[in-house]
C-alpha cells in the first residue's frame, strides 16, 4: 500500500467552503438531468415487466404489437446474444428476462415507437405466455432446502452440503478461538436480527438516450455513476468495441451507489439498433423500485461475550444476506465490516448468500455493512445495559487502533476511532439531560472505502485559468473538492479553476463513483496530475530565464529561482507562464492516470436522542450528532452534507423504509407514498463533528466520508429506543405496528 | 377524453349525465389528476367545476358557515370565521398534503373521492355537516354522513355534483378536534383518525357527543357508543378509557403495508381519547 502520500502542510484553498459550481444550474432548473437528453426523430421507449414473481416464458407473442401504426421496435430477452460470461449474462438478463422472470417488475419485452401513448397501447398488445411457479422472497425460508429454487446451478464449491441450492457462496473471515473466549466471559448475549431491503431512494428515475446508427457507433447519454463502466456491460451486451461507443453522464439526482450498474441503457441501445432511430427510456418511480436494484435483505444472529469490566472476550457472527434473484457477494463486505471497529483476540464471522425471487441487488452506501454493525451494535448495548457500563467508555476500551488485527485480516494503520470516540464523549450531546420517557442511544460505524483507477487531464489556459477534465459523474460535490485541490496544489484561486465530467472518448478509465473513492482518489490523480503541469511551468520559465528546469520551483502560485544560486529574477506567475506558452513549447497541461492504493479506512459514531409514543409506537428523532473522521475536510459543507445525508438515510432505514411483499410475490410498496422516506419535518437538525487524522495513503490526508454515515444511524436508534420505551426490537424497521407490538399494544 | 368547463351547476350535472363513459368531476384534481397520470382511471369526460359563479366562496348562513365545493383548503384554513366555529374540521382540511396541495384541494372533492382515510371526512361527519347537491333533476341536501358508500364510492347519483358543504351554527362552549396518525409527520395518508366534536354544560360536563373514526372501516365509522361514554363526564380518565375500548369496538379495519388490524384498532381509540381531550379544552373546559 502506498501511505507515505500524506505531507502536513498549510491550506490555502482546501477547507473553505466555496460556492458549489452546480449551484446556479440546479436552483434555475437548467441542469441537464437523464431525461432532459432529446435527439432528432426520438422514439420512446417502454418495457413491459413481469407480475410474477417467478414464471417460466413459454412464449412472447409480439405479433400484434409489431403491427401497431407507430411501432418502430419490439424487444425480447430472444434479440439479446447468449454471454459467455455469468457476470455480464447475470447483468444482461436482469435487464431483460431470457427464460424465467426472476421477480415482480423484472423486464420480459419492450417496445420503441413514435409516441409514449402508442408505446403503452404496444405493451397491451405482447401476450406472454407464463407458467407461474412456486417463489419465495425471504431469507428464512430460501435458504431452507425444499424451497423453490430461483436459479439452479448458481452454487459455488464452498456452499455447505445440505442447504437449498438457493445459497450461492459462504465466506468466512476472523481469527482465534471463539469458544475459548466465550469461556472467560462473564455475560454472553447472543441474539437473531432481520433487516428489511431498502432503496437508495434518489429523486431522479433513470433515464437513457440511446443512438446506434447504421455504421455501428452508438452514443448513450445516460444518468450513471460511471459511464465508463456503462460503457463495458453496454459494450458486452451489444457485442460492440468500446471505442464505438461513447457515454456520456448526465447530471445526477442522486444515486447512493444506486445507479453503478445498469437497467434500462442496453434496452435504449438495442431498441434503437433495432429501430434505426434514437430511442429514449425513462423510469417512472413504480420502475424504479419494483426494477432496480434495492439492497440485501438479511437474517444475522450475533453472539458476544464480555467480562464484567466490559472486555469483549470473543465475537461470532452468523449472516444470510439475499440480494435478489442473483449471485450477490455484498454478505462478504458484511462479515468483514461487522466487527472491524474492535480490537478482538478471538472473532468470526460466517455468510451465505441467498437467492429470492426479488430484484437484483445493486450498492448502497456502505453495502453490506450497515446491517451486519446493526446487529453487532445492539448486542454491544445490551450488554452495557446488562452490566450498568457506559456505552461509549466500552466501546473506547475495546476500540480498534493503530496496529489492531482487524477481524477481516489486515492490520490498521493511523485510524480514527479512538478519537471519534473521544469527541463523542466529551460533546455537550452526550451529557445533556433527558427528559422522562427519552431515550439516548449510540453506535459506531465502519466503512473501508476504496480508491482504483483514475484518470485526470489538467489544461492550463493561456487567460490563467484551468480546465480539469475527469471521468467521475459528481454525486457529492466533488467537482467542487477536485477544484480546491487542483487550486491549491497550483497556488491560484478556487474560482480560477473549473472542473468537468468527461464522456469515455475523452479520458482514459476511471472506475464507477462509489466507494467514496472520487475525492480520494481522483482528487490523488489531481494533486499529482497539477504537480505534472507545475513541473512544466517550470520549466517553460527557465527556458525563459536560460537557467537549468531543476533550478526553478514552484511557490505559491509563481515560478520561482529556487536559492540564490539560480540566478535573480522576479517570480513569473501561473498566468505569466500560461500568457506566453505558445512561445514557450505550446499548450501546457498535467496528466495522472493511476490505480489508487491506500484509502484509509473511515470511522463514525452517531448518538441519538429519541421518544417513543407508547400508545401508538411511534419513535421521534430530538436530537441527533454525527462525528466521523474525514482525514481532511476538503470542502467542509459537502462532508457535512454527507454525514447528514447518510445519517437521514439510516434514520428512515431504521424507522420506516422497507421492501414490503405480498404473499402473492408482488412488491406492494413502489412508491414513496408508502416507501416512507423521512420528510423534513420528521427530522431534528443533524449536528455534525468533523474530525482529522490524515489518511497515509493522500497527499493531503484525505479519506472518504461518503458511505460511513450511514452505518451507525440503524443500531444507535435501535438502542436509543430500548432505553426510551423499555424494549430491545430485534427487527427493521422498527415501523409504529411493530413497536406497538412489542410494547404489548 | 372531453373536457368541460361548466359555468352552472345544471350544465355541470347534465353534461355528465349525458356521458355515457367513465367521467370525472375536477375540483382541484389533486386525486383526479394523479390517478390519470397513474394510469388507473381514463375518464372520457372531465367536468371542471371551478368556473361556475359563487363555487369558490365562502358564505356566512344561519350561524353556520356554507362552503363552496371548490373552494381550496388553504382557503378555508385562512377563514377566522370558520376555523373559530368548527377548529376540528378545518384543521382535518388542512392536514390533506403539502402546502402546494393545499392550494389546490377541496373538502368536497376528499369526500367524493371517498378514500376510507381521507382527512376532511372525519370532522364533516363529526359536525353533521350537510352537502348541497345539484343534479340533472334539481337540486337536494344530504347530510355528509350519508355520502361515502365504500372505498372509492359514494351514494351520489349518475351526474350529481356536489355545490356547497354547510357547516352548521353551534352554542357556546362548544368545539371539536381532529387527528390522524401517520408514520410520519406529513406527506402521508392516516392508518387511523378520530374527530370528536363537543357541547359543554355551564360546569364544563358534556351535554353531546359525536365520535367519529376514519381509515378502520371501508367508510367513516360514527363511533355513536363512544359519543355517548362522554356525555355527563368531564372527561375523567376512566370515561376516556371506557371511550376507546367502545371505538375499538366499532373498527373494522384491514390488515395491509399501512398497518395492521391490532394497530389500527388500538390506535383509533387512542387518538379518540386525545382528540376529545383537545376538543373539550377548545370548548373552554378547564382540567
Ligand atoms: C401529494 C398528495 C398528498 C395528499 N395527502 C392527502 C392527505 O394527507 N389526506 C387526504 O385525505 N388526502 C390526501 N391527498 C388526496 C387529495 O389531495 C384529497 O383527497 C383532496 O381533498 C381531493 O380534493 P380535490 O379537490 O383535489 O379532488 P379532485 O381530485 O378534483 O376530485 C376527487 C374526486 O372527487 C370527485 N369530485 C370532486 N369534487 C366533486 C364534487 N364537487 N362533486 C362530486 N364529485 C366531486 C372527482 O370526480 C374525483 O373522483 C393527497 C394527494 C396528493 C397528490
Amino acid at each position: 500500500m502506498s501511505l507515505d502520500e500524506y505531507r502536513k502542510r498549510e491550506f490555502k484553498q482546501v477547507g473553505q467552503r466555496v460556492r458549489r459550481p452546480d449551484g446556479v444550474d440546479k436552483v434555475t432548473g437548467r441542469a441537464m438531468y437523464g431525461a432532459d437528453a432529446t435527439a432528432p426523430g426520438m422514439l420512446v421507449g417502454r418495457i413491459l415487466r413481469s407480475p410474477h414473481a417467478h414464471a417460466r416464458i413459454r412464449g412472447i407473442d409480439t405479433s400484434a404489437a409489431e403491427a401497431l401504426k407507430g411501432v418502430k421496435a419490439v424487444l425480447t430477452g430472444a434479440d439479446l446474444p447468449a454471454q459467455e460470461d455469468d457476470f455480464i449474462r447475470d447483468v444482461q438478463d436482469n435487464c431483460m428476462a431470457r427464460d424465467k422472470a426472476l421477480y415482480d417488475g423484472h423486464a420480459v419485452a419492450a417496445v420503441a415507437a413514435v409516441d409514449a401513448a402508442t408505446a403503452r397501447a404496444a405493451l397491451k398488445l405482447i401476450k406472454v405466455d407464463y407458467e407461474v411457479l412456486p417463489h419465495v422472497t425471504d431469507v428464512d425460508v430460501a435458504i431452507k432446502p425444499g424451497a423453490p429454487v430461483v436459479q439452479k446451478g448458481r452454487s459455488l464449491e464452498n456452499v455447505p452440503a445440505g442447504m437449498s441450492e438457493n445459497v450461492t457462496s459462504h465466506c468466512e473471515f476472523g481469527h482465534g478461538d471463539p469458544a475459548a473466549g466465550f469461556a472467560r466471559a462473564d455475560h454472553v448475549v447472543e441474539r437473531h436480527f432481520r433487516t428489511a431491503a431498502t432503496h437508495q431512494g434518489y429523486i431522479e428515475p433513470h433515464a437513457a438516450l440511446a443512438s446506434v446508427t447504421s455504421d455501428g457507433k452508438a452514443e448513450l447519454w445516460c444518468c450513471t455513476q460511471g459511464q465508463f463502466f456503462v460503457r463495458t456491460l453496454c459494450a458486452a451486451i451489444m457485442g460492440m468495441e468500446a471505442s464505438q461507443l461513447r457515454v456520456t453522464a448526465s447530471e445526477i439526482g442522486g444515486g447512493f451507489g444506486g445507479k453503478t450498474t445498469v437497467f434500462i441503457e442496453p434496452v435504449a441501445l438495442a431498441l434503437s439498433r433495432k429501430a434505426g432511430r434514437p430511442v429514449k427510456i425513462v423510469m417512472t418511480r413504480d420502475e424504479v423500485f419494483r426494477a432496480t436494484g434495492p439492497t440485501v435483505h438479511t437474517s444475522t444472529d450475533v453472539k458476544i461475550g464480555m467480562t464484567k469490566d466490559g472486555r469483549i472476550t470473543a465475537a461470532e457472527a452468523h449472516l444470510r444476506y439475499s440480494g435478489g434473484a442473483f449471485p450477490c457477494g455484498t454478505v462478504d463486505m458484511g462479515a468483514q465490516a461487522a466487527f472491524a471497529a474492535y480490537d478482538l483476540e478471538h472473532v468470526r464471522t460466517y455468510g451465505w448468500n441467498v437467492l429470492t425471487n426479488r430484484p437484483k441487488e445493486a450498492a448502497y452506501r456502505a453495502p453490506g455493512a450497515p446491517q451486519s454493525i446493526y446487529a453487532v451494535e445492539s448486542v454491544v448495548d445490551e450488554l452495557c445495559q446488562h452490566f450498568g457500563l457506559d456505552p461509549i467508555d466500552v466501546r473506547l476500551k475495546n476500540a480498534a487502533r493503530k496496529g489492531t488485527k482487524s477481524s477481516y485480516g489486515p492490520t490498521f494503520p493511523d485510524i480514527g476511532l479512538i478519537a471519534t470516540l473521544e469527541a463523542a464523549k466529551k460533546h455537550p450531546h452526550y451529557s445533556a439531560p433527558l427528559q422522562p420517557g427519552q431515550g439516548r442511544g449510540i453506535s459506531c460505524g465502519f466503512w473501508f472505502n476504496f480508491g482504483g483507477n483514475s484518470c485526470v487531464s489538467l489544461n492550463i489556459n493561456t487567460d490563467g485559468t484551468v480546465g480539469v477534465t475527469e471521468g467521475n459523474p459528481d454525486i457529492g460535490g466533488s467537482r467542487a473538492s477536485i477544484s480546491l485541490m487542483a487550486a491549491e496544489e497550483l497556488g491560484i484561486e478556487y474560482d480560477r479553476v473549473r472542473t468537468i465530467v468527461a464522456d469515455t472518448s475523452s479520458l482514459g478509465y476511471n472506475d464507477v463513483t462509489d466507494g467514496s473513492r472520487v475525492t480520494f482518489a481522483v482528487g490523488l490523480a489531481t494533486i499529482k496530475a497539477a504537480r505534472e503541469a507545475v513541473r512544466v511551468m517550470c520549466g517553460r520559465a527557465a527556458k525563459i530565464w536560460g537557467i537549468d528546469a531543476e533550478a526553478v520551483e514552484w511557490k505559491d502560485g509563481a515560478a520561482v529561482p529556487a536559492g540564490p544560486n539560480a540566478g535573480k529574477f522576479p517570480p513569473m506567475s501561473l498566468a505569466e507562464i500560461a500568457a506566453v506558452s505558445f512561445e514557450t513549447g505550446g499548450p501546457i497541461a498535467g496528466h495522472h492516470e493511476v490505480n489508487v492504493d491506500g484509502a484509509g479506512v473511515s470511522f463514525g459514531v452517531h448518538i441519538v436522542d429519541v421518544e417513543v409514543d407508547k400508545e401508538t409506537g411511534q419513535t421521534t428523532v430530538l436530537r441527533y450528532t454525527v462525528f466521523q473522521d474525514a482525514g481532511k475536510a476538503v470542502h467542509p459543507s459537502y462532508v457535512e452534507g454527507q454525514m447528514q445525508g447518510g445519517a437521514v438515510q439510516g434514520i428512515g432505514w431504521a424507522l420506516n423504509e422497507e421492501y414490503i411483499y405480498g404473499a402473492d410475490g408482488r412488491l406492494q410498496n413502489p412508491g414513496f407514498l408508502d416507501y416512507r422516506v423521512p420528510v423534513a419535518s420528521d427530522l431534528p437538525m443533524i449536528d455534525t463533528v468533523i474530525l482529522e487524522i490524515p489518511n497515509p495513503g493522500h497527499p493531503y490526508g484525505v479519506r472518504g466520508v461518503g458511505e460511513t454515515g450511514i452505518v451507525p444511524p440503524l443500531a444507535a436508534i435501535s438502542n436509543a429506543v430500548s432505553r426510551s420505551a423499555g424494549i430491545r426490537l430485534s427487527e427493521l424497521p422498527m415501523s409504529p405496528p411493530r413497536v406497538l407490538k412489542a410494547l404489548g399494544g | 377524453m372531453r373536457y368541460l368547463a361548466a359555468t352552472t351547476a345544471r350544465e355541470a350535472a347534465e353534461a355528465l349525465a349525458a356521458e355515457a363513459g367513465v367521467t370525472r368531476v375536477l375540483a382541484g384534481g389533486t386525486d383526479v389528476l394523479v390517478q390519470m397520470k397513474a394510469g388507473l382511471v381514463e375518464p372520457d369526460l372531465v367536468v371542471d367545476i371551478k368556473k361556475i359563479p359563487g363555487i369558490a366562496t365562502i358564505t356566512p348562513e344561519a350561524g353556520g358557515f356554507r362552503i363552496g365545493a371548490a373552494v381550496a383548503n388553504a382557503v378555508l384554513g385562512e377563514h377566522e370565521g370558520v376555523r373559530a366555529l368548527w377548529p376540528g374540521v378545518v384543521e382535518g382540511a388542512n392536514l390533506i398534503g403539502s402546502t402546494q396541495v393545499q392550494g389546490r384541494c377541496t373538502m368536497a372533492g376528499n369526500l367524493c373521492n371517498a378514500s376510507p382515510a381521507g382527512d376532511a371526512a372525519p370532522g364533516l361527519v363529526a359536525a353533521n355537516a350537510v352537502a348541497r347537491i345539484a343534479g340533472p333533476e334539481g337540486e337536494r341536501d344530504c347530510p355528509v354522513a350519508d355520502i361515502p358508500a365504500g372505498p372509492g364510492k359514494t351514494t351520489l347519483k349518475k351526474g350529481e355534483v356536489i355545490t356547497s358543504i354547510l357547516l352548521p351554527a353551534r352554542p357556546a362552549r362548544a368545539s371539536d378536534a381532529y387527528l390522524r396518525f401517520i408514520p410520519r409527520t406529513e406527506m402521508d395518508i392516516a392508518v387511523a383518525s378520530a374527530a370528536v366534536s363537543l357541547e359543554l354544560d355551564a360546569d364544563g360536563t358534556v351535554k353531546a357527543a359525536r365520535v367519529v373514526l376514519g381509515a378502520v372501516a371501508p367508510t367513516v365509522v360514527v363511533a355513536e357508543d363512544a359519543g355517548r361514554t362522554l356525555v355527563g363526564t368531564k372527561l375523567d380518565e376512566a370515561t376516556l378509557a371506557k371511550m376507546a375500548k367502545a371505538c375499538e369496538a366499532v373498527c373494522k379495519p384491514i390488515d395491509d403495508k399501512r398497518g395492521t388490524v391490532a394497530f389500527r384498532t388500538k390506535t383509533a381509540g387512542t387518538l379518540a381519547k386525545r382528540a376529545a381531550l383537545i376538543a373539550y379544552a377548545r370548548a373552554g373546559g378547564a382540567k
